[in-house]
Protein backbone atom coordinates (compact mmCIF):
# COMPACT_ATOMS: atom_id res chain seq x y z
CA UNK A 1 0.00 0.00 0.00
CA UNK A 2 1.25 3.37 -1.00
CA UNK A 3 0.65 5.84 2.07
CA UNK A 4 -1.45 8.50 0.89
CA UNK A 5 -2.20 9.75 4.11
CA UNK A 6 -2.03 14.07 4.32
CA UNK A 7 1.06 14.23 6.14
CA UNK A 8 2.84 13.10 2.63
CA UNK A 9 2.21 16.31 1.45
CA UNK A 10 4.97 18.18 3.48
CA UNK A 11 7.86 16.37 2.03
CA UNK A 12 6.79 18.06 -1.44
CA UNK A 13 9.25 20.26 -2.43
CA UNK A 14 6.44 22.64 -3.93
CA UNK A 15 4.29 25.59 -3.20
CA UNK A 16 1.28 26.25 -4.76
CA UNK A 17 1.28 28.95 -7.22
CA UNK A 18 -2.51 29.48 -7.22
CA UNK A 19 -6.22 27.41 -6.78
CA UNK A 20 -5.71 24.62 -9.90
CA UNK A 21 -2.00 23.70 -8.82
CA UNK A 22 -3.00 23.49 -5.61
CA UNK A 23 -5.84 20.98 -6.31
CA UNK A 24 -3.46 19.04 -8.33
CA UNK A 25 -0.93 18.75 -5.55
CA UNK A 26 -3.98 17.83 -3.11
CA UNK A 27 -4.99 15.41 -5.78
CA UNK A 28 -1.03 13.97 -6.14
CA UNK A 29 -0.10 13.32 -2.69
CA UNK A 30 -3.35 13.08 -0.24
CA UNK A 31 -6.55 11.52 -0.46
CA UNK A 32 -8.11 14.69 -0.60
CA UNK A 33 -9.90 14.58 -3.90
CA UNK A 34 -10.61 18.42 -4.61
CA UNK A 35 -12.31 19.53 -7.68
CA UNK A 36 -10.21 19.99 -10.84
CA UNK A 37 -12.23 21.20 -13.75
CA UNK A 38 -13.33 24.25 -12.11
CA UNK A 39 -10.10 25.77 -11.43
CA UNK A 40 -8.34 24.01 -14.68
CA UNK A 41 -10.91 26.35 -16.58
CA UNK A 42 -10.40 29.63 -14.72
CA UNK A 43 -6.97 29.27 -15.02
CA UNK A 44 -7.19 28.73 -18.64
CA UNK A 45 -9.68 31.23 -19.01
CA UNK A 46 -7.77 34.29 -16.76
CA UNK A 47 -4.63 33.23 -18.28
CA UNK A 48 -3.00 36.19 -20.91
CA UNK A 49 -0.13 34.28 -21.38
CA UNK A 50 -0.05 30.54 -20.66
CA UNK A 51 3.38 29.94 -21.10
CA UNK A 52 4.13 32.57 -18.61
CA UNK A 53 1.50 31.03 -16.53
CA UNK A 54 2.55 30.40 -12.99
CA UNK A 55 -0.57 28.31 -11.74
CA UNK A 56 -0.91 26.48 -15.19
CA UNK A 57 3.08 25.68 -15.94
CA UNK A 58 3.24 24.71 -12.12
CA UNK A 59 -0.01 22.26 -12.21
CA UNK A 60 1.17 20.82 -15.43
CA UNK A 61 4.75 20.24 -14.30
CA UNK A 62 3.17 18.40 -11.20
CA UNK A 63 1.50 15.91 -13.38
CA UNK A 64 4.45 15.29 -15.58
CA UNK A 65 6.33 14.98 -12.64
CA UNK A 66 3.88 11.96 -11.51
CA UNK A 67 4.84 10.32 -15.03
CA UNK A 68 8.85 10.86 -13.97
CA UNK A 69 8.28 9.72 -11.07
CA UNK A 70 11.06 12.74 -10.27
CA UNK A 71 9.35 14.68 -7.39
CA UNK A 72 9.34 12.78 -4.05
CA UNK A 73 5.97 12.11 -2.69
CA UNK A 74 3.74 11.63 -5.35
CA UNK A 75 1.36 9.02 -5.12
CA UNK A 76 2.38 6.32 -7.57
CA UNK A 77 -1.22 5.34 -7.43
CA UNK A 78 -2.38 8.63 -8.61
CA UNK A 79 0.02 8.23 -12.35
CA UNK A 80 -3.47 7.00 -14.15
CA UNK A 81 -6.16 9.03 -12.15
CA UNK A 82 -8.63 9.45 -15.30
CA UNK A 83 -9.45 13.05 -13.40
CA UNK A 84 -5.56 13.81 -13.62
CA UNK A 85 -5.12 12.29 -17.13
CA UNK A 86 -8.10 14.82 -18.25
CA UNK A 87 -7.25 17.11 -16.36
CA UNK A 88 -3.53 17.05 -18.25
CA UNK A 89 -5.10 16.53 -21.98
CA UNK A 90 -7.21 19.97 -21.15
CA UNK A 91 -3.88 21.66 -20.28
CA UNK A 92 -2.08 20.30 -22.92
CA UNK A 93 -4.56 21.43 -25.16
CA UNK A 94 -4.77 25.10 -24.06
CA UNK A 95 -0.69 24.75 -24.23
CA UNK A 96 0.19 23.29 -26.96
CA UNK A 97 -2.29 26.05 -29.06
CA UNK A 98 -0.54 28.85 -27.57
CA UNK A 99 2.73 27.43 -28.51
CA UNK A 100 1.60 26.82 -32.25
CA UNK A 101 0.08 30.69 -32.20
CA UNK A 102 3.82 31.90 -31.28
CA UNK A 103 6.10 30.17 -32.73
CA UNK A 104 6.78 30.71 -36.29
CA UNK A 105 7.28 28.37 -38.57
CA UNK A 106 9.62 28.61 -41.43
CA UNK A 107 8.85 27.25 -45.30
CA UNK A 108 9.09 23.04 -44.74
CA UNK A 109 12.06 21.42 -46.74
CA UNK A 110 11.76 18.17 -48.81
CA UNK A 111 11.19 15.23 -47.04
CA UNK A 112 15.15 13.90 -47.31
CA UNK A 113 17.66 13.21 -44.81
CA UNK A 114 20.07 15.73 -46.68
CA UNK A 115 16.85 18.76 -46.66
CA UNK A 116 15.86 18.60 -43.51
CA UNK A 117 19.49 18.51 -41.61
CA UNK A 118 20.06 21.85 -43.56
CA UNK A 119 16.58 23.20 -42.89
CA UNK A 120 17.65 22.56 -39.18
CA UNK A 121 21.00 23.98 -39.23
CA UNK A 122 19.87 27.28 -41.16
CA UNK A 123 16.55 27.29 -38.97
CA UNK A 124 19.18 27.45 -36.39
CA UNK A 125 21.15 30.11 -37.26
CA UNK A 126 18.59 32.16 -38.27
CA UNK A 127 17.54 32.34 -34.35
CA UNK A 128 18.32 35.76 -32.98
CA UNK A 129 17.28 34.89 -29.50
CA UNK A 130 20.02 37.06 -26.92
CA UNK A 131 22.48 34.60 -26.07
CA UNK A 132 22.55 33.75 -22.05
CA UNK A 133 25.82 31.75 -22.98
CA UNK A 134 27.58 34.72 -24.02
CA UNK A 135 26.74 36.58 -20.53
CA UNK A 136 27.74 33.73 -19.01
CA UNK A 137 31.39 33.65 -20.87
CA UNK A 138 31.92 37.32 -20.43
CA UNK A 139 30.03 39.35 -17.93
CA UNK A 140 27.87 37.25 -15.46
CA UNK A 141 28.56 36.63 -11.73
CA UNK A 142 29.31 33.70 -9.70
CA UNK A 143 25.93 34.28 -8.13
CA UNK A 144 24.16 35.37 -12.36
CA UNK A 145 26.15 31.72 -12.74
CA UNK A 146 24.62 29.62 -9.92
CA UNK A 147 20.80 30.58 -11.03
CA UNK A 148 21.87 29.41 -14.36
CA UNK A 149 22.70 26.10 -12.92
CA UNK A 150 19.47 26.15 -10.89
CA UNK A 151 17.42 27.23 -14.05
CA UNK A 152 19.15 24.56 -16.03
CA UNK A 153 18.77 21.66 -13.74
CA UNK A 154 14.88 21.53 -14.08
CA UNK A 155 15.75 19.21 -17.22
CA UNK A 156 19.39 18.86 -16.73
CA UNK A 157 19.30 16.78 -13.82
CA UNK A 158 16.94 14.69 -15.80
CA UNK A 159 18.89 15.12 -18.79
CA UNK A 160 17.64 13.41 -21.82
CA UNK A 161 14.57 11.55 -19.72
CA UNK A 162 11.60 13.68 -21.61
CA UNK A 163 13.00 12.62 -25.19
CA UNK A 164 13.43 8.81 -24.26
CA UNK A 165 9.39 8.39 -24.46
CA UNK A 166 10.03 8.43 -28.08
CA UNK A 167 12.56 5.82 -28.26
CA UNK A 168 9.24 2.91 -28.61
CA UNK A 169 7.24 5.33 -30.60
CA UNK A 170 10.19 4.81 -33.34
CA UNK A 171 11.01 2.40 -35.73
CA UNK A 172 14.30 1.51 -37.60
CA UNK A 173 16.81 4.02 -38.67
CA UNK A 174 15.38 6.97 -36.28
CA UNK A 175 14.83 4.33 -33.59
CA UNK A 176 18.55 3.84 -34.00
CA UNK A 177 19.89 7.49 -34.04
CA UNK A 178 17.72 8.11 -31.20
CA UNK A 179 19.24 4.62 -29.01
CA UNK A 180 22.72 5.74 -30.40
CA UNK A 181 22.63 9.54 -28.88
CA UNK A 182 20.69 8.42 -25.75
CA UNK A 183 23.32 5.90 -25.06
CA UNK A 184 25.78 8.65 -24.43
CA UNK A 185 23.54 10.75 -22.82
CA UNK A 186 22.98 8.17 -20.21
CA UNK A 187 26.61 7.27 -19.99
CA UNK A 188 27.54 4.91 -22.13
CA UNK A 189 27.30 2.11 -19.83
CA UNK A 190 28.48 4.32 -16.47
CA UNK A 191 26.56 5.74 -14.47
CA UNK A 192 29.13 8.64 -13.50
CA UNK A 193 29.45 9.78 -16.86
CA UNK A 194 25.38 10.21 -17.10
CA UNK A 195 24.97 13.61 -18.15
CA UNK A 196 22.74 13.93 -15.02
CA UNK A 197 25.14 13.08 -12.72
CA UNK A 198 27.97 15.15 -14.54
CA UNK A 199 25.41 17.94 -13.82
CA UNK A 200 24.82 16.38 -10.44
CA UNK A 201 28.27 17.27 -9.74
CA UNK A 202 28.62 20.28 -10.92
CA UNK A 203 25.86 21.40 -8.53
CA UNK A 204 27.28 20.66 -5.53
CA UNK A 205 31.17 21.79 -6.87
CA UNK A 206 29.16 25.02 -6.89
CA UNK A 207 27.77 25.06 -3.39
CA UNK A 208 24.41 23.79 -4.62
CA UNK A 209 22.06 21.59 -3.30
CA UNK A 210 21.91 18.56 -6.38
CA UNK A 211 18.47 17.16 -5.59
CA UNK A 212 15.67 17.25 -8.32
CA UNK A 213 13.59 19.85 -7.21
CA UNK A 214 15.20 21.50 -4.64
CA UNK A 215 14.96 25.10 -6.20
CA UNK A 216 11.32 24.25 -7.45
CA UNK A 217 9.53 27.27 -5.99
CA UNK A 218 12.03 29.79 -7.67
CA UNK A 219 11.83 28.05 -10.73
CA UNK A 220 9.71 31.04 -13.11
CA UNK A 221 7.08 29.69 -15.20
CA UNK A 222 8.39 30.36 -18.28
CA UNK A 223 11.12 27.74 -17.58
CA UNK A 224 8.94 25.36 -16.08
CA UNK A 225 7.27 26.25 -19.67
CA UNK A 226 10.25 24.87 -21.59
CA UNK A 227 10.47 21.77 -19.71
CA UNK A 228 6.64 20.67 -19.89
CA UNK A 229 6.72 21.16 -23.50
CA UNK A 230 9.36 18.50 -23.79
CA UNK A 231 7.26 16.05 -21.08
CA UNK A 232 4.25 17.16 -23.71
CA UNK A 233 6.11 16.09 -27.44
CA UNK A 234 7.30 13.32 -25.56
CA UNK A 235 4.13 11.93 -23.69
CA UNK A 236 1.76 12.03 -26.85
CA UNK A 237 2.36 10.06 -30.00
CA UNK A 238 0.52 12.48 -31.84
CA UNK A 239 3.45 14.56 -31.05
CA UNK A 240 6.46 12.38 -32.10
CA UNK A 241 7.46 14.90 -34.94
CA UNK A 242 7.50 17.93 -32.76
CA UNK A 243 9.96 15.65 -29.84
CA UNK A 244 12.07 14.68 -32.51
CA UNK A 245 12.33 18.24 -33.99
CA UNK A 246 12.88 19.37 -30.45
CA UNK A 247 16.07 17.35 -29.38
CA UNK A 248 17.48 18.03 -33.00
CA UNK A 249 17.58 21.46 -32.31
CA UNK A 250 18.47 21.27 -28.82
CA UNK A 251 21.50 19.52 -29.59
CA UNK A 252 22.38 22.30 -32.20
CA UNK A 253 22.24 24.73 -29.60
CA UNK A 254 24.85 23.23 -27.59
CA UNK A 255 28.53 22.43 -28.32
CA UNK A 256 29.35 26.45 -28.96
CA UNK A 257 27.36 27.54 -26.10
CA UNK A 258 29.16 25.49 -23.80
CA UNK A 259 31.98 25.78 -24.46
CA UNK A 260 31.37 29.73 -24.04
CA UNK A 261 30.10 28.53 -20.59
CA UNK A 262 32.95 26.37 -19.82
CA UNK A 263 35.26 29.12 -20.22
CA UNK A 264 32.58 31.41 -18.36
CA UNK A 265 33.26 29.16 -14.90
CA UNK A 266 36.89 28.97 -15.41
CA UNK A 267 36.75 33.04 -15.52
CA UNK A 268 35.10 33.43 -11.96
CA UNK A 269 37.52 30.68 -10.82
CA UNK A 270 34.92 27.62 -10.74
CA UNK A 271 36.53 23.93 -10.67
CA UNK A 272 36.78 21.36 -13.15
CA UNK A 273 34.15 19.60 -11.78
CA UNK A 274 31.89 22.38 -12.31
CA UNK A 275 33.33 22.96 -15.84
CA UNK A 276 32.91 18.92 -16.53
CA UNK A 277 29.70 19.02 -17.48
CA UNK A 278 30.09 21.76 -19.80
CA UNK A 279 33.47 20.55 -21.46
CA UNK A 280 31.69 17.02 -22.13
CA UNK A 281 28.65 18.99 -24.18
CA UNK A 282 30.97 20.41 -26.50
CA UNK A 283 32.31 17.21 -27.59
CA UNK A 284 29.21 15.25 -27.29
CA UNK A 285 26.99 17.61 -28.40
CA UNK A 286 28.81 17.91 -31.74
CA UNK A 287 28.33 14.27 -32.30
CA UNK A 288 24.73 14.41 -31.52
CA UNK A 289 23.89 17.07 -33.33
CA UNK A 290 24.55 15.65 -36.55
CA UNK A 291 22.96 12.52 -35.76
CA UNK A 292 19.93 14.18 -34.30
CA UNK A 293 19.75 16.44 -37.62
CA UNK A 294 20.37 13.83 -40.16
CA UNK A 295 19.49 10.50 -38.97
CA UNK A 296 17.05 10.92 -36.28
CA UNK A 297 14.69 14.02 -37.95
CA UNK A 298 16.13 13.91 -41.41
CA UNK A 299 15.40 9.56 -41.00
CA UNK A 300 12.13 9.86 -39.51
CA UNK A 301 10.67 12.77 -42.34
CA UNK A 302 11.95 10.25 -44.94
CA UNK A 303 10.37 7.05 -43.34
CA UNK A 304 7.14 9.40 -42.00
CA UNK A 305 6.79 12.30 -44.19
CA UNK A 306 3.44 13.23 -42.74
CA UNK A 307 5.46 14.00 -39.44
CA UNK A 308 7.45 16.68 -41.44
CA UNK A 309 5.59 19.45 -39.94
CA UNK A 310 5.74 19.00 -36.42
CA UNK A 311 9.36 18.02 -36.73
CA UNK A 312 9.90 21.29 -37.67
CA UNK A 313 7.54 22.68 -35.23
CA UNK A 314 9.29 21.32 -32.34
CA UNK A 315 12.50 22.47 -33.41
CA UNK A 316 11.30 26.08 -33.90
CA UNK A 317 9.07 25.42 -30.45
CA UNK A 318 12.56 24.29 -28.79
CA UNK A 319 14.17 27.42 -30.01
CA UNK A 320 10.87 30.10 -29.54
CA UNK A 321 10.65 29.05 -25.85
CA UNK A 322 14.40 28.63 -24.50
CA UNK A 323 14.71 31.95 -25.72
CA UNK A 324 12.06 32.98 -24.31
CA UNK A 325 13.73 32.02 -20.98
CA UNK A 326 16.86 33.21 -21.38
CA UNK A 327 15.83 36.61 -22.67
CA UNK A 328 14.32 36.78 -19.14
CA UNK A 329 16.72 35.54 -17.08
CA UNK A 330 19.17 38.23 -18.88
CA UNK A 331 16.52 41.36 -18.59
CA UNK A 332 16.51 40.18 -14.49
CA UNK A 333 20.50 40.28 -14.51
CA UNK A 334 20.57 43.37 -16.59
CA UNK A 335 18.34 45.13 -13.86
CA UNK A 336 20.70 43.22 -11.18
CA UNK A 337 18.10 41.29 -10.37
CA UNK A 338 17.57 37.89 -9.17
CA UNK A 339 16.51 35.38 -12.42
CA UNK A 340 14.91 33.21 -9.74
CA UNK A 341 11.41 33.55 -8.42
CA UNK A 342 11.20 34.84 -4.77
CA UNK A 343 11.07 31.14 -3.04
CA UNK A 344 8.54 29.65 -0.52
CA UNK A 345 8.63 32.14 2.72
CA UNK A 346 11.55 34.30 1.38
CA UNK B 1 34.57 -9.94 -37.65
CA UNK B 2 30.80 -9.67 -39.40
CA UNK B 3 29.99 -7.07 -42.31
CA UNK B 4 27.79 -4.91 -39.39
CA UNK B 5 30.67 -4.86 -37.22
CA UNK B 6 33.02 -3.15 -39.48
CA UNK B 7 33.65 0.31 -38.42
CA UNK B 8 32.36 2.79 -40.17
CA UNK B 9 33.49 6.50 -41.12
CA UNK B 10 30.97 8.84 -42.66
CA UNK B 11 31.35 12.41 -43.71
CA UNK B 12 28.52 14.58 -42.67
CA UNK B 13 27.36 17.48 -45.22
CA UNK B 14 29.01 20.58 -44.28
CA UNK B 15 30.17 19.10 -40.52
CA UNK B 16 32.88 16.68 -39.41
CA UNK B 17 33.13 12.90 -39.99
CA UNK B 18 31.46 10.35 -37.55
CA UNK B 19 33.15 7.27 -36.68
CA UNK B 20 31.29 4.22 -35.61
CA UNK B 21 32.59 0.96 -34.40
CA UNK B 22 36.12 -0.25 -32.20
CA UNK B 23 39.19 1.81 -33.52
CA UNK B 24 41.72 2.54 -32.01
CA UNK B 25 42.54 6.93 -32.37
CA UNK B 26 46.52 7.05 -31.75
CA UNK B 27 48.56 10.32 -31.84
CA UNK B 28 51.16 10.12 -34.18
CA UNK B 29 53.70 9.04 -31.38
CA UNK B 30 51.09 6.11 -30.81
CA UNK B 31 50.10 7.42 -27.85
CA UNK B 32 46.17 6.75 -27.33
CA UNK B 33 43.60 8.94 -27.26
CA UNK B 34 40.61 8.17 -25.31
CA UNK B 35 37.39 8.54 -27.28
CA UNK B 36 35.43 9.12 -24.79
CA UNK B 37 31.98 7.57 -26.62
CA UNK B 38 31.26 4.88 -28.85
CA UNK B 39 30.54 7.58 -32.02
CA UNK B 40 32.63 10.05 -32.01
CA UNK B 41 33.24 12.89 -34.45
CA UNK B 42 36.71 14.10 -35.90
CA UNK B 43 36.98 17.53 -36.87
CA UNK B 44 37.07 18.05 -40.57
CA UNK B 45 37.26 21.95 -40.96
CA UNK B 46 40.96 21.72 -38.99
CA UNK B 47 39.83 25.07 -36.78
CA UNK B 48 38.32 23.03 -33.88
CA UNK B 49 39.71 23.73 -30.31
CA UNK B 50 39.51 19.85 -28.79
CA UNK B 51 40.85 18.60 -31.89
CA UNK B 52 41.06 15.58 -33.13
CA UNK B 53 37.56 15.64 -32.25
CA UNK B 54 34.73 18.11 -33.23
CA UNK B 55 34.02 21.19 -31.33
CA UNK B 56 31.23 22.64 -33.60
CA UNK B 57 32.95 25.41 -35.14
CA UNK B 58 32.91 24.69 -38.12
CA UNK B 59 29.26 26.50 -38.29
CA UNK B 60 30.42 29.60 -37.07
CA UNK B 61 33.35 29.75 -39.65
CA UNK B 62 30.88 28.41 -42.95
CA UNK B 63 32.50 25.41 -43.59
CA UNK B 64 31.21 23.88 -46.82
CA UNK B 65 31.52 20.64 -48.00
CA UNK B 66 31.05 19.82 -51.37
CA UNK B 67 28.13 17.36 -51.23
Amino acid sequence: MYDTAPAIRRIVVFTPRGPLSDAVLERLTSSARPELSAPADDAVRRSEDILADDDVQSALFLLYASAYGSVEGIDPGSEWDPDLIRLRRSLEEAFEAALRAQVAMPALPEPTPDAVARALFALVEADDSPSVARHLARRATAEQVRESLVLRSVYTLREADPHSWAIPRLTGAPKAALVEIQADEYGGGRPDRMHAELFAQALRGAGLDDGYGAYLDQIPAITLAAQNMMSMFGLNRRLLGAIVGHLAAYEMTSSIPCRMIAGGLRRLGFGDEVAEYFDEHVEADAVHEQIAAHDLAGGLAAQRPELLPDIVFGAAACLCVEGRAGAQALAAWDDDRSALRPGAGS
Amino acid sequence: MSAARIPTITPYPDGPLILRGDVQLETPDGTRIDPHRRTVAPCRCGLSSIKPFCDGTHKVTGFRTDD
